[in-house]
């Protein structure tokens, strides 16, 4: 047996010193992080706000000649919704199968690792890229015209790698003894992963889906090549170029007068308005879900 | 209906490691059979082969013969899902579905398998959560999700779902590990109830618990550590408790090493 006793001792003067400075210095880190962020919201809301009414929410940029005021982005948030959702529907089923089979099927397999491979290079593709691809295959090769429908194809691209890493992340979260217990029951291993493995997932998955979504929502570059651009409403995504409140800001910012100044800063306020409310409607969806709240 | 089963020359794997060896035993339908033995000896191990749960470890696998009367469950072609039907578990931690109400757990193994009446289903899981000792506590929060409950509740919950689906024989590892000694004597009670239905196998660490509930005991124990664990000796309950033949099972029980 060692000679020392141990003995119940008072935190060292030293010791409460260093817990106070590795605080401050956090909470120091937090609002360094978070000055961008609110200086970025505050100069939106304050130069977006003035134009940010009915008639921009209602009308479009057709017959609205150079020097005008009034017009607004109608067609544009038509273009973005439609754009993202379309998407979303292309990537999402996509996205998770493939997280379902890394994280469920593909054990040790050579298939396995080089989807993950991949997954990764399609993390690191530019945004350009992405819609270069799509001008190159789908409009100089097929021969098909501007479409929202080729905008949200490169989108796609961009939001697959993002929904497949935050599902497989999800995924793996759900602990091996769940799955056991299903299969125990005499539950197949399909059966268990639609009703036992992803509703305990679904929260997270839906955030994960909701990042890709803000991400993507902004992108600039892979519209220009693809939905090309308009001043007149467009509803069918299938046909013709369409509009992207991204694309809406960057031609309009470009633009020498005031009016179409203060119309970019009221599209970029509302496109931060329309992703924060698709964030709300998650958010709204997985507490309605969770199992706390069932009645 | 309870059914017998027969096991010859049975070796599970781990990858490389072989965990258990050479096991021969008959568990007698209708009865409650105890598996006893000194921690990493192969006992979950060996319950799991006998419902293929082993074999969704990936990299493990199963050699040698379990016939349930007169099907070969490692016949290639035997569904593992339904073997795993007739065959059911319980967990030594207790595992309830966390999106899934206390009713909801209960029915799980009869919704994700077959369709059933919302009359049919509410008779099933009142008579199941009945049978495990749980009614009182939960009949007025069935809608409340299931990982609210204590962990001996959670445990009898996961035995209200595992005999919900009327499996013809009922492995249980440890399943009153997490329990206080009322629940205890209450999942006792009832497997003594539940024998005359199922065909019983029960892990055990409590030698007490072994000799109240079991009709037979089955010994196992290793040889060294890293060796595969061995079947010693398997007799009825009183025989292996009073005059065991093995030196090993008997210093195990009176608790000279384990
Ligand atoms: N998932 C696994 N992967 C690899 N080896 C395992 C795994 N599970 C168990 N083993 C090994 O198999 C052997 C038997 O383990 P098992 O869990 O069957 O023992 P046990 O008798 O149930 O012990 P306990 O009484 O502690 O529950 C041990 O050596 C263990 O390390
Ligand atoms: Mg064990």
């Amino acid at each position: 047996m060692s000679a020392v006793t141990p003995e119940i001792q008072r935190i060292s003067g030293m010791r409460r010193f260093k817990d106070k400075g590795v605080q401050a210095l956090v909470y120091l880190a937090f609002v360094i992080a978070v000055i961008p962020l609110v200086s970025v919201l505050w100069l939106v809301i304050a130069n977006g706000i003035a134009r940010l009414d009915l008639e921009f929410l209602t009308h479009s940029m057709r017959n609205i000649g150079a020097r005008d005021a009034g017009g607004g982005a109608y067609h544009a948030i038509i273009g973005t919704l439609e754009q993202v959702a379309l998407a979303s529907v292309i990537s999402v089923p996509i996205g998770l199968f493939t997280a379902i089979y890394l994280v469920e099927y593909g054990t040790n397999g050579r298939l396995k690792r080089s989807i993950s491979f991949f997954v990764d290079i399609m993390t690191g593709v530019p945004s350009v890229v992405a819609g270069l691809f799509v001008l190159a295959f789908w409009i100089l090769i097929l021969g098909m015209p501007f479409s929202g429908w080729a905008g949200a194809m490169a989108l796609a691209i961009l939001m697959l790698p993002t929904v497949v890493r935050a599902a497989e992340e999800m995924l793996l979260l759900v602990p091996n003894d769940l799955r056991e217990a299903s299969y125990a029951l005499g539950v197949s291993k399909w059966r268990t992963i639609v009703k036992v493995v992803l509703p305990t997932a679904f929260t997270g998955i839906v955030t994960g889906v909701m990042l890709a979504v803000a991400r993507v929502a902004g992108e600039t570059a892979p519209l220009l090549l693809t939905v090309f651009f308009t001043d007149s409403i467009n509803n069918d995504p299938f046909n013709g170029p369409q509009m992207g409140l991204p694309l809406y800001v960057f031609d309009q910012a470009a633009r020498p007068n005031d009016t179409a100044i203060d119309r970019a800063w009221a599209a970029a306020l509302t496109l931060i308005i329309i992703i924060m409310l698709l964030n709300l409607a998650a958010r709204l969806i997985t507490y309605w879900r969770s199992p706390a709240r069932k009645r | 209906m309870a059914k017998q089963i027969e096991v010859t020359d049975v070796d599970a794997y781990y990858g490389s490691h072989k965990a258990i060896e050479g096991i021969n035993m008959t568990i007698d339908a209708r009865a409650v059979t105890a598996f006893i033995g000194p921690s990493g000896c192969g006992k979950s191990t060996f319950l799991r082969t006998l419902n293929r749960m082993h074999e969704v470890i990936p990299g493990a696998r199963v050699e040698g013969k379990i016939r349930m009367e007169d099907q070969d469950l490692y016949g290639s072609d035997v569904d593992p899902v339904s073997v795993r039907r007739t065959i059911g578990m319980v967990f030594q931690r207790p595992n309830p579905f966390p999106t899934m109400s206390i009713y909801d757990n209960v029915a799980a193994g009869l919704r994700l398998n077959h369709r059933y009446s919302k009359s049919q289903l509410d008779t099933i899981v009142e008579d199941s959560l009945k049978g495990a000792n749980l009614w009182n506590e939960v009949k007025d929060r069935l809608t409340k999700p299931g990982s609210g409950l204590s962990g001996g509740q959670q445990q009898r919950l996961c035995i209200a779902r595992a005999i919900a689906v009327q499996p013809q024989v009922l492995l249980m590892d440890e399943p009153c590990s997490a329990l206080d000694p009322i629940s205890t004597l209450a999942i006792e009670d009832l497997i003594s109830k539940l024998k005359q239905e199922f065909t019983i196998v029960i892990v055990t660490h409590n030698m007490q618990q072994a000799a109240r509930v079991s009709d037979k005991t089955a010994f196992f124990n290793l040889a060294a550590q890293g060796q595969p664990g061995k079947l010693i000796e398997m007799d009825d309950t009183t025989k292996i408790f009073t005059s065991p033949t093995q030196k090993a099972t008997e210093d195990y029980i009176t608790g000279r090493f384990g």
